[in-house]
């Protein structure tokens, strides 16, 4: 029977959701490491039940934990996050250069094929990876030195690197993002990198709306089917790609607002995308106080609110960029959690929504497996 | 080589990590500094490494207070001898996530 676990990342620790294949009654389990920043857990794609989580708190700084068994048990592995050489600066917010300095673990992206294997997206924004199960991890020094970097500068939300995307078409091809610089494909395995930000346009944040880098990118999807075509959700703007970054178009048609963080691609269908329009980049809060996923099923353009089961008054809570994940089963599942603590569960492609947890929280981050 | 047994109090975040109930008791090599009771707990807790004092730098973190004897020692130098009362283990060593919140 199938089992479908969702690892949901808080403010204050870690819950692991469990159902079967219907997505109809859940277990909650949690908090682990109660009272730390849980940024991002993911399990690896070859081994469910090897999971690894990034922990942080100001006071502590960072740790990263692995289990073995799906969740239940957990081990600290390597924290040490060197960056290769003597880091250059990149900007400071008052335009001063200003030395990297590692912070915390914003994203875990497991390989496609080594459970061993996991790269780091951290702030200040750099790729990290280990080779042994997180025990030692490297920087991937190629993405900060790609002659780019130091022109890099942060934003309100800090100089992270959120998103990691492999192909799993092309083994040496993947996608980064990073928070107020942009995306980023290497072609090599990692080892060089280019921006690909052509056709974003940033008119409210940049002084050249049309600049190389520097646009608030907040979450890239891709459907494994169709590696070149990707989505972004930026800052402002819900963005389209079908050339693997070369070329950029917006599709926020109709959105009620499109600023927001998550967006995603339906596991059946690459043309079925979501996101959760938020109000605006100075109030992050629903549009209306209206709690809503919004579907396209053509790729972007024309939007359908999905509003069944979510609330429709006095919601005010936001959905972070990594709080929306989506299961492999027909039809299709998709999650996400809030800043209010909810985690709702649709397992009818969007139609309808239930309430899996209230309470938790903070929602930082919400992944999703599914275990035959 | 003279050990003292120091009583050392760690915060909820880190009792939590390490597995530690209550205080622990770290044995220290003479003299009884912030540096030497730093170590000796990192190596009787490893898993602590990295938490009170940055790596490789052994700067202590931004956010983490030690104190004793009713004394704020975080600005002491490391290499400065803890209070006698640390040493003898009458007063322990508190380890103390800054305050934060509104």
């Amino acid at each position: 029977m199938t089992t479908v676990r969702l690892l949901v990342g808080t403010k204050k620790g870690a819950f692991v959701l469990t159902s079967d294949g219907t997505r109809k009654t859940w277990s909650i389990e949690g908090p682990h490491f109660t009272g730390w920043e849980i940024y991002h857990l993911k399990g690896s794609p070859v081994d469910p039940s090897r999971i690894y989580a990034s922990q942080h708190t100001s006071w502590f700084g960072q740790l990263v934990q692995r289990s073995n068994d799906g969740g239940k048990t957990w081990a600290p592995v390597g924290k040490e996050f060197t960056y290769e050489g003597t880091p250059g600066p990149h900007l400071w917010y008052d335009g001063t250069p200003h030395p990297w300095e590692f912070k915390r673990v914003w994203h875990l992206e497991p390989s496609l094929d080594d459970p061993d294997t996991v790269y780091a997206g951290v702030e200040d924004a750099s790729l990290f990876k280990t080779t042994d199960g997180g025990t030692s991890w490297h920087e991937m020094p190629g993405l900060r030195g790609h002659g780019g970097g130091h022109y890099w500068q942060p934003g309100a939300g800090g100089l992270c690197l959120h998103t990691i995307i492999l192909d799993p078409k092309n083994k040496k091809r993947m996608f980064v993002a990073v928070s107020a610089a942009g995306a980023f494909r290497s072609d090599d395995a990692g080892k060089t990198w280019k921006p690909i930000n052509k056709g974003l346009k940033s008119p409210y944040e940049l002084p050249d709306p049309e600049a190389q880098v520097g646009h608030c990118v907040h979450h890239v999807a891709m459907h494994p089917s169709r590696p070149k075509t990707l989505f972004m959700q930026k800052h402002w703007d819900v963005m389209r790609s079908d050339d693997a970054g070369e070329q950029w178009h917006e599709v926020s048609g109709n959105l009620p607002s499109d600023f927001g963080f998550v967006i995603d691609v339906n596991a059946n269908d690459p043309e079925t995308i979501y996101v959760v329009p938020i109000k605006s980049d100075s109030e992050h809060i629903p549009p209306d106080g209206k709690l809503r996923v919004y579907r396209s099923t053509s790729g972007g353009n024309e939007w359908e609110a999905l509003t069944k089961g979510l609330p429709q008054k006095n919601c005010y809570v936001n959905v972070l960029r990594d709080a929306m994940s989506v299961d492999t089963l027909d039809p299709c599942g998709i999650y996400f959690g809030t800043t209010g603590g909810q985690v709702y569960g649709s397992a009818d492609n969007g139609d309808s929504w239930t309430a899996i947890v209230r309470d938790l929280p903070a929602v930082t981050s919400v992944e999703v497996q599914a275990i035959p | 080589m003279t050990i003292a047994q120091v009583r050392v109090i760690l915060p909820f975040h880190l009792r939590q990590l390490s597995g530690s109930q209550g205080e622990v008791i770290v044995s220290v090599p003479a003299p009884v500094t912030q540096r030497n009771l730093l170590d000796a707990l990192e190596i009787a807790l490893p898993v602590l490494r990295g938490t009170i004092r940055e790596q490789p730098s052994l700067k202590r973190r931004a956010f983490v207070r030690f104190f004793a004897c009713k004394q704020d020692l975080s600005n002491a130098s490391p290499d400065a001898t803890l209070p006698a009362e640390v040493a003898s283990g009458t007063e322990p060593f508190r380890i103390v996530g800054a305050m934060s919140g509104g």
